[in-house]
Parts: structure tokens; C-alpha cells; sequence
């Protein structure tokens, strides 16, 4: 068996390179051997099944909804230009673009406020407090809402009060406040470890340089700042375009989202191949989403 | 470095930023809070007050399949996270400690695709790829399988934030007493990141423990897990016997996530 001494003894000893080699193949047999039983199961239980979902898309459908590889086509992409499912895609979209814009709104003065005004040992129990109620069920905070917009409940009951608005639930609002709290901390967190790790001496720099308040935080804090304000936008950009425990619970007919549909298909509607395109459609634009993240040098989260 | 990191902002900026982060807060807190209080509500109207009382926690120890969904939920929770938290483990080492091997690339990405794919796409993907290939019957062990395949890439990123932390001359200190790769793992490296991996199987437990899309479609009959079965309520009706469940869901979700927490913090505290 050989140490790692020796694997360390073998790299340094750069004079003589057939040695060098051995060790190099060593080494990468070794790292890949470590990975191998994620990697194994990942690409049973994670990459063939994304490739199943695309290779069904194209598969026709049986009487009983079953969807059969026999008879390949198109139709299932087809469909995805129909009204109906146009309008909910826009629907999804619009939805998933101002939820993103408004936990970018809130999250960004939110993560500035803890990473420059509170001190270091409050700044990490703030944080913690961020993450309770992030980790606590999903299901569970979500049904708070449909608590609070019923017509009984607190938030309702206020509107109501003040004459300013009524009952929300099974509205598209209620759909809308129920993802902003679900995915606000996933802006949060990023946006924090960027402001946090980021050289204020800059800033004061700017400020010697009589560049005014504002000016500094557009010139300097923001651009620095920009990986945390991409990789929060992705990671709620993505989920809601997707959700579907949210618009279920708070939501209504005139509020079925993408994730809902999909889901139908797969239950009472019975047709699989339909949605296997739907879901086809957003692990491609996923994946775009995803590559244009690491593009812009991401992976700072 | 003084406080106020960057310039004191003009007074009403500062308020704006004060009066935001408390209006987060609040927002964050209120609708938990709500959940919890009512609970405890003697009342069988869910949003009337009346009076404490433990009866809902009463009715739901006596509901026999909530309970058997609670049993499942244990049991694949434990699995999965056990499974995932040594191949999760193992991952990390790998990408941490070896820099170059055929496939890292794509190993590295593949691994962060399980945690932003949204879950219904996950579940779709999952539920087409076990009735199809017919490999495993749709139940617990779908289930299980089904967690493993997500939390193996959170465990992965817990660990491997450790591992950034811990200086890799420990092994090679190891190596120079004559301990063997096992020994040296054994002794060194696993209790140097230990923190890392308990916190990461901590959280394997709750995303297990949380999970409703993908359960919900790779489940059998007579497998359900807790939250698929409150999900199954919700959607019928509101009572308060949801809200004592719930609150229950939320303090094993809180013990978890503070444990987790505990042992990242402690892991930080150690460097």
C-alpha cells in the first residue's frame, strides 16, 4: 500500500517524469473512485431519468394515458404553442420574474442592512434567524398563509378594516405572497455572503475621491456585489417557475402555474408525453439559466 | 473597521433600512406564529381563539394514519440520510482532494443540478423513470431512493465547505508517522470534518423529513409520509388539527436545523 508520502514524495520529484506520470494516474484513479458511488447513483437515479423525461416527450399515448414508444412524435412539443398553454407559460413567467424582482427589492437592502449595520457577533444570529423559518416545513409555512387570506383570518380581516383589500386567497395576489415568502431567504443568503466578503475600503475610497453616497453604492457596491444579486436571482427564478405547493394551496383556477399543470397531466388529465415536453421545456430553460450562471463566474454561493 | 461598514447613509436611508429588515422579520416570524398560538386553541374554528388546550395534539396521537405516515416518514428519513451522507461524504473527498481525474467537470456539475431543479420536474423525471423501467415497485423504497438522489448533492456541499476549511498538510502529517490512507482517514481527516458531515446529515434528515412533490409521485399504496398526508388535509379542508401537526412538523424541522447549525458553528470555532 503506499503512503501519501510517497504520492507527495513522487509529485515533487519533478526530474523524473515516468514516475510523475504513475502518480498523476494514481491520483485520478483515486479521486474518481471516491466519487464513483455518487456518480454511479446520480447517473441512475438522476441523469438517465432527465434523459427518460425527453425521450417520453416524444412518445404517443395509449387510450388509457399510458404513453407508448411505439408511434414517435412530435405532438406533445406541438401543443406547447396552444392558447391555453401559453397563457399559462407567460403566467409562470411573469409570476417567476416579479417574484424574483421583488425578493431582489426586499432581500437587497435586507442582506445590506445585516452585513454593514449589525455587529459581527448579532450578524450571525440574524442570519440564523433567517434560516428558521427557511428550513421549517415548506407545506407548513405556506399553509399559514391560507390561514391568514382565508376569509376569516388576520391579514383579511385588516384589509377589510381599512377598506384597502378583501379577501385574497385563491387569488392570483395570495399565489404571489405565498412565493415571495417561500424563496426570500434563497435571495438572502447569496446576496449576503457577498456583501459580506466584500472590500469596504473600496467604498471609503470612493468616498475620498468625493464620489457622493449614492454614486459609490451604484459605481461600487452594486458591480461587486453582482455575483450574489445573479446567483439569488437563479435560485428563485427557477423554483417558482416550477412551484406548484404554493399555487395549489393559495391559489385558484385563474392562477394554475406550470408546476400545477404539469402535475395534471401526470394525474387526472393522463397524459404523460404532454407532460414530459412541459417538463422537457423547463429543465431546458434550466439549464440555460445554469450555464449562463457559471458564465458569468459564478458559483460564489 | 468601524460598525458601519461603508459611509453612514443620510438619515432617512437609515431608517429605511432599519424599518425593512424588521418588516422582514415579522414577515418571516408572523404567519409560524399564528400556526403555533392556534394550535393550541381549544376552539374548532381555526382562526377563533378559545382558550388553551392540547385537544388537537390529542386527536392527532389518536390518528392512526397519521401516524403510520409519521412511521414511514422516520424510517426513510433514516435511510436516506445514512446513504446519502456516506456517498455525499465520499463525493466531497473526491472533488476536495483530487484536483484532477477523467470526469470531474461533469461530476461537479452534475452535482448541483439535484438542488436547483424545481421539484415537480424531479418528481416527473423519478416517477417516469420507476414505472417505466419497472426496477422498483412505487413505495417506500422508491421513496427512499428518490431522497437519496437529492440529498446526496446537499450533503456533498456541506462537507466539502469543510473540507475548503481544513488544511490537507494534516494527512500528509499522518502519512509522515507511517499511517496508512485508511488510517489516516480514520483518524485524521473524519474527525476534522465530523462537524461538516453531522451537520450535512442533519439536513439530509429535514429535506427528507420536509419533502411533498417528489414523494408525492413516487409513492405507493400505503406508503405515504407525513407531509404528503398533511398535504392530502390541506387540500380538503382547514382544521385545527393541521395546525397542532404542523406545529410539531416545525419544532423537529427547528431541533434539526439548530443542531446543524451547532455543529457548522462548532467546526468554525475549531479553526
Amino acid at each position: 500500500m503506499t503512503t501519501l508520502k510517497e504520492r507527495k514524495g513522487a509529485q515533487q520529484e519533478s526530474s523524473n517524469p515516468k514516475l510523475e506520470r504513475s502518480a498523476r494516474r494514481r491520483e485520478s484513479w483515486r479521486g474518481f473512485f471516491h466519487a464513483a458511488p455518487a456518480y454511479v447513483y446520480l447517473t441512475v437515479f438522476f441523469t438517465l431519468p432527465l434523459l427518460i423525461v425527453f425521450v417520453f416527450s416524444f412518445a404517443s399515448r395509449s387510450r388509457t394515458g399510458r404513453p407508448e414508444l411505439e408511434g414517435w412524435n412530435l405532438d406533445s412539443w406541438a401543443r406547447l404553442g396552444e392558447p391555453l398553454v401559453r397563457t399559462i407559460v407567460v403566467r409562470s413567467f411573469t409570476m417567476a420574474i416579479f417574484n424574483t424582482l421583488l425578493c431582489l427589492l426586499i432581500a437587497y437592502p435586507f442582506a445590506y442592512w445585516i452585513a454593514t449595520r449589525a455587529r459581527q457577533s448579532t450578524r450571525t444570529l440574524l442570519l440564523v434567524a433567517v434560516l428558521i423559518p427557511f428550513w421549517s416545513n415548506f407545506l407548513v409555512r405556506t399553509y399559514a398563509w391560507r390561514m391568514l387570506l382565508d376569509s376569516d383570518g388576520y391579514i383579511t380581516q385588516i384589509g377589510e378594516f381599512t377598506g384597502l383589500w378583501g379577501r385574497m386567497l385563491f387569488t392570483a395576489p395570495a399565489v404571489f405572497i405565498g412565493l415571495v415568502y417561500g424563496y426570500l431567504p434563497f435571495m438572502v443568503l447569496p446576496l449576503y455572503a457577498a456583501l459580506e466578503r466584500m472590500d469596504w475600503s473600496l467604498v471609503e475610497a470612493g468616498r475620498d475621491l468625493f464620489a457622493s453616497g449614492p454614486k459609490a453604492f451604484r459605481k461600487i457596491t452594486l458591480p461587486l456585489s453582482k455575483p450574489g444579486i445573479i446567483a439569488g436571482s437563479i435560485l428563485v427564478f427557477i423554483p417558482s417557475l416550477g412551484a406548484y405547493v404554493t399555487p395549489d394551496i393559495l391559489g385558484g383556477a385563474k392562477t394554475t402555474l406550470l408546476g400545477n399543470y404539469i402535475v395534471t397531466q401526470f394525474g387526472s388529465a393522463r397524459n404523460w408525453p404532454f407532460g414530459s415536453a412541459l417538463s422537457g421545456a423547463i429543465l431546458f430553460v434550466m439549464l440555460l439559466a445554469t450555464v449562463a450562471y457559471f458564465r458569468t463566474g459564478g458559483r460564489t454561493v | 473597521m468601524t460598525l458601519h461598514q461603508g459611509a453612514v447613509a443620510r438619515p432617512w436611508v437609515e431608517r429605511i433600512l432599519a424599518i425593512n429588515g424588521w418588516f422582514v422579520f415579522a414577515f418571516l416570524y408572523l404567519p409560524i406564529m399564528v400556526v403555533v398560538v392556534f394550535s393550541f386553541s381549544g376552539s374548532s374554528n381555526v382562526g377563533i381563539w378559545g382558550g388553551f388546550s392540547l385537544r388537537w395534539y390529542d386527536q392527532m396521537l389518536g390518528n392512526q394514519q397519521l401516524m403510520n405516515a409519521l412511521k414511514n416518514s422516520i424510517v426513510i428519513a433514516l435511510w436516506s440520510t445514512v446513504i446519502a451522507t456516506v456517498l455525499g461524504t465520499a463525493a466531497a473527498l473526491s472533488l476536495d482532494r483530487y484536483r484532477r481525474w477523467v470526469g470531474r467537470g461533469a461530476f461537479d456539475g452534475l452535482l448541483y443540478l439535484p438542488i436547483i431543479i424545481p421539484d415537480v420536474t424531479m418528481a416527473v423525471m423519478l416517477l417516469l423513470w420507476f414505472t417505466q423501467t419497472g426496477l422498483v415497485p412505487l413505495g417506500r423504497t422508491s421513496i427512499t431512493l428518490a431522497h437519496i438522489a437529492f440529498n446526496i448533492s446537499f450533503v456533498a456541499i456541506v462537507v466539502r465547505a469543510r473540507l475548503a476549511h481544513m488544511d490537507p498538510e494534516m494527512e500528509d502529517a499522518a502519512a509522515d508517522l507511517y499511517a496508512g490512507r485508511w488510517q489516516a482517514f480514520r483518524r485524521v481527516t473524519l474527525p476534522l470534518i465530523l462537524p461538516g458531515v453531522l451537520g450535512g446529515a442533519l439536513l439530509a434528515l429535514t429535506l427528507s423529513l420536509d419533502d411533498v412533490v417528489i414523494t408525492s409521485f413516487v409513492q405507493g399504496p400505503g406508503a405515504t409520509t407525513l407531509p404528503v398526508y398533511v398535504f392530502g388535509l390541506i387540500r380538503r379542508s382547514v382544521t385545527p388539527e393541521i395546525n397542532a401537526v404542523s406545529t410539531f412538523m416545525i419544532a423537529i424541522s427547528m431541533v434539526l436545523v439548530l443542531g446543524s447549525l451547532g455543529f457548522q458553528r462548532r467546526s468554525e470555532k475549531d479553526d
